[in-house]
């Protein structure tokens, strides 16, 4: 199956039906090719006794825990074929994921993105801010989340502009020349969530304060990245647009769920506040006790599966998340496919055992 | 010296106790003074730790009954004297194991400063209350051998009680021992760690068929895996079937297994996601296979060769490798120095004894019957407590 075939159709007009059967050929022909060229994969299906003449379906394609690409080198192209390695965004200390892309991955990645984005934003690029430090893309061999995020949706943007310093410091100059010259016209912003949280939205708040206003009610904001740290902050998804509105009246925001390991099918939030899912992609919620699916509206583990991945096994992956199928194919916004939301990280369980991770929990 | 107590919170006793400690007396091993103040011990916890099933585990084994059949294992009582002070570091997630840790010194002859777990665990709290109200009362003669004491993990804390103890007990695993072995000792001081270990299990197919107790041993078997997550040393890890009709055995085995954890054990979802990680990490590397179960509480996963090296690949709250053996000798392929517990059924004590005299290995410590791998005994881990914490003293 071509993938370019697959992207000429349009990202949300297929019904569950025709999805399926979409998702379900390529998805396990995807299966089958990394079975034959990623020995470590193989494994891991032969253990779980893997058949493709059984599956009927893409639902009972085995998935990978994601952490796995923190802890091995998952690849089914040759070493020589990697055109970019991704790396994950860990904390300092944490081992992050390697995702190995060569050049059909990575082009049919940004392909999807762009088929997913403009369907919210248009075709037209528009004037970008990009609310981040340009050092985080200075590497162009090892692209960590951030920077691969930044570099992916660069693409719909002219006039791209970074507005945070190297010290994450907003850069008021930089900001009102480019409101200046963009005055009137529909302008991009992007960014992750707890940076524009912190080191922009507060700092709006602080520069009105001081009677300094911006008006960014003309312009589009796609953000994503996580809400983990805004959660400790006790701020919900309403209460960041709804201040975000209050302080520069930027009204046309979108969240997105995404991840690395993903690259290119992102889930955008429409215009309901719902997540959604195109037909690049999609979304499984699974029980823990036994991984069958779970039904519309109760809460799960986060399968994700997508139909990119042809030079590493990550076409089926069980994610650390936990969320909410909301419906399918019947989102007031008019886009098929399903709609979910995130819930956030699964719990880490407090287990017994006599060997602690000395500094850690002590 | 001066001592900086500035970061010790102290559950019990005070800093006051601690220098004290450093002058006081020795007593004998299993000294009359320590066994009726664990037996007094043993009768609040039985009653006031009547909810958790480990403090009352504790409270009937530091019976007096219980604690004069252990001295009486000892033919050299009257020549032994406690080093002086011992220093032990508790693991922070298995809530009682200080209070054996403790009792031994005790019954050793020492006086005692105890690292309990930072968290707060219900047993801990219920524990130290009872040695306060003991303390405190009828046993105040006592109170200069007891001191459990909190802190955060920083290497001046270490080097602090480190500094003035004549042994030092660490529980905790490689990684705990590794950090706290950047606090020097006194130079006679001795050291007893317990090291990452793992265990197995082996079970005669043929005799289990035959049991008629299979509810019992579904129950023990659950006992000393899912009880401590399958997280403890002493939890098996891989199950070795011998005997004729293994497979008989093995589905009637899990499926009793699995009735029994089902209705006990709460699976948290990191727990699935984590075993189904550790299956293809394994299977990544080596030839296995999922045996399906109806859900994630018990993973089998059936290995057709067995090594130390597998053993890396452990993983626990509820996470099997299984092995179909023609002969017990084959345990000693996973019986390196870091194997720690056997536990068994239907396997006697004479097979054992000639597959060690014709195998030999290097590790092994403990061979216990099914469901009793968690019980606590003088002699642990390959170490004799009471010899170890005590010395003995030649005259002529």
């Amino acid at each position: 199956m071509d993938y370019n075939e697959i992207l000429e159709i349009s990202p949300y007009a297929l019904t569950s039906a025709e999805k399926n059967k979409l998702l379900t050929e390529r998805l396990v022909e995807l299966t089958n090719h990394h079975y034959d060229n990623c020995a470590p994969y193989r494994g891991m299906m032969d253990a779980q006794n893997w058949d493709s003449d059984t599956i009927h379906d893409y639902y009972d394609i085995p998935f990978l825990p994601v952490s796995l690409f923190k802890q091995m080198e998952l690849r089914s192209v040759k070493k020589e074929d990697v055109m970019k390695t991704m790396t994950s965004s860990g904390t300092t200390g944490q081992a992050v994921s390697k995702i190995y892309c060569d050049r059909t991955t990575a082009s049919n990645q940004q392909k999807t993105l762009a088929k997913i984005v403009t369907n919210f934003t248009g075709a037209s690029r528009m004037p970008m801010l990009i609310i981040d430090t340009p050092s985080v893309i200075k590497n162009r061999n090892m692209f960590s989340a951030r920077g691969a995020g930044i570099l992916g949706f660069s693409i719909f943007g002219s006039d791209k502009t970074y507005v945070l310093n190297d010290n994450m410091e907003l850069n008021v100059e930089v900001l009102e020349a480019f409101l200046e010259k963009h005055k009137g016209q529909r302008i991009l912003l992007f960014g992750f969530t707890f940076m524009i949280w912190q080191h922009f939205y507060r700092e709006l708040v602080r520069l009105a304060r001081e009677g300094k206003h911006f008006d960014l009610s003309g312009g589009v904001l796609i953000h994503g990245g996580g809400w983990k740290k805004l959660i400790s902050e006790a701020v919900s998804p309403a209460e960041f647009k709804k201040r975000l509105e209050d302080v520069c009246g930027l009204h046309d925001i979108h969240d997105y769920y995404g991840m690395v390991e993903q690259t290119g099918c992102i889930y955008m939030e429409c215009e309901c506040g719902h997540l959604h899912t195109s037909i690049f992609s999609d979304v499984i919620t699974r029980r823990p006790l036994d991984f069958s699916r779970c039904d519309i509206g109760e809460t799960g583990i986060i399968q994700v599966v997508s139909m990119i991945p042809e030079s590493y096994p990550g076409h089926s992956l069980l994610t650390e998340d936990e969320g909410v199928i909301l419906g399918e194919d019947d989102c007031p916004c008019g886009r098929l496919g399903k709609y979910f939301k995130i819930n956030g990280r699964l719990k880490n369980a407090e287990i017994r055992g006599c060997s602690d991770t000395y500094a850690v929990k002590f | 010296m001066q001592l900086n107590f500035d970061q010790i919170k102290f559950a019990v006793g005070d800093q006051d106790t601690v220098v004290r400690m450093q002058s006081g007396k020795a007593r004998s091993v299993f000294s009359e003074d320590a066994i009726q103040f664990l037996n007094e011990l043993s009768k609040i916890l039985i009653r006031t730790g009547k909810a958790f099933s480990d403090v009352v585990t504790f409270g009937f084994w530091c019976r007096r009954a219980a604690l004069m059949a252990e001295k009486a294992k000892y033919d050299d009582v009257d020549q032994r004297i406690g080093k002086g002070v011992v220093f032990h570091i508790a693991p922070s997630n298995v809530p009682v194991n200080f209070a054996f840790s403790f009792a031994a010194g005790l019954l050793a002859g020492n006086a005692n400063i105890v690292r309990i777990p930072s968290k707060d665990f219900e047993q801990v709290q219920i524990i130290c209350d009872a040695v306060n109200q003991l303390l405190q009362g009828e046993f105040s003669h006592m109170a200069d051998y007891l001191c459990m004491v909190r802190y955060p993990a920083a290497k001046e804390n270490n080097d602090l009680f480190s500094a003035i103890c004549n042994t030092r007990v660490i529980w905790g695993g490689d990684g705990t021992i590794a950090e706290i072995r950047k606090s020097p000792l006194k130079p006679r001081a001795n050291e007893i760690t317990f090291a990452d270990r793992y265990s197995v299990a082996v079970i005669d197919a043929d005799a289990y068929l035959a049991a008629d107790d299979k509810e019992s041993i579904a129950q023990a078997f659950y006992n000393d895996t899912f009880f401590s997550d399958q997280n403890a040393c002493t939890a098996p890890r891989l199950i070795i079937w011998l005997g004729a009709q293994k497979n008989e055995a093995k589905e009637i085995f899990w499926q009793k297994a699995h009735d029994y954890a089902y209705d006990k054990y709460e699976l948290a979802p990191v727990q699935a996601v984590g075993k189904l990680t550790a299956l293809d990490k394994v299977a990544a590397d080596r030839k296995v296979s999922l045996i399906h179960g109806s859900d994630n509480l018990i993973y089998r996963v059936f290995v057709e060769q067995i090594d130390e090296a597998l053993m890396d690949y452990r993983y626990n709250s509820g996470f099997f490798f299984e092995y179909d053996a023609d002969s017990l000798n084959e345990l000693a392929l996973v019986a390196g120095e870091r194997c720690q517990t056997v536990t068994y059924y239907g396997v006697s004590m004479e097979q054992f004894r000639a597959c060690i005299s014709s195998e030999r290995m290097l590790g092994i410590d403990r061979i216990v019957p099914i469901g009793k791998s968690m019980d606590f005994a003088l002699i642990w881990d390959g170490h004799d407590l009471i010899r170890e914490m005590s010395r003995r003293i030649e005259i002529h």
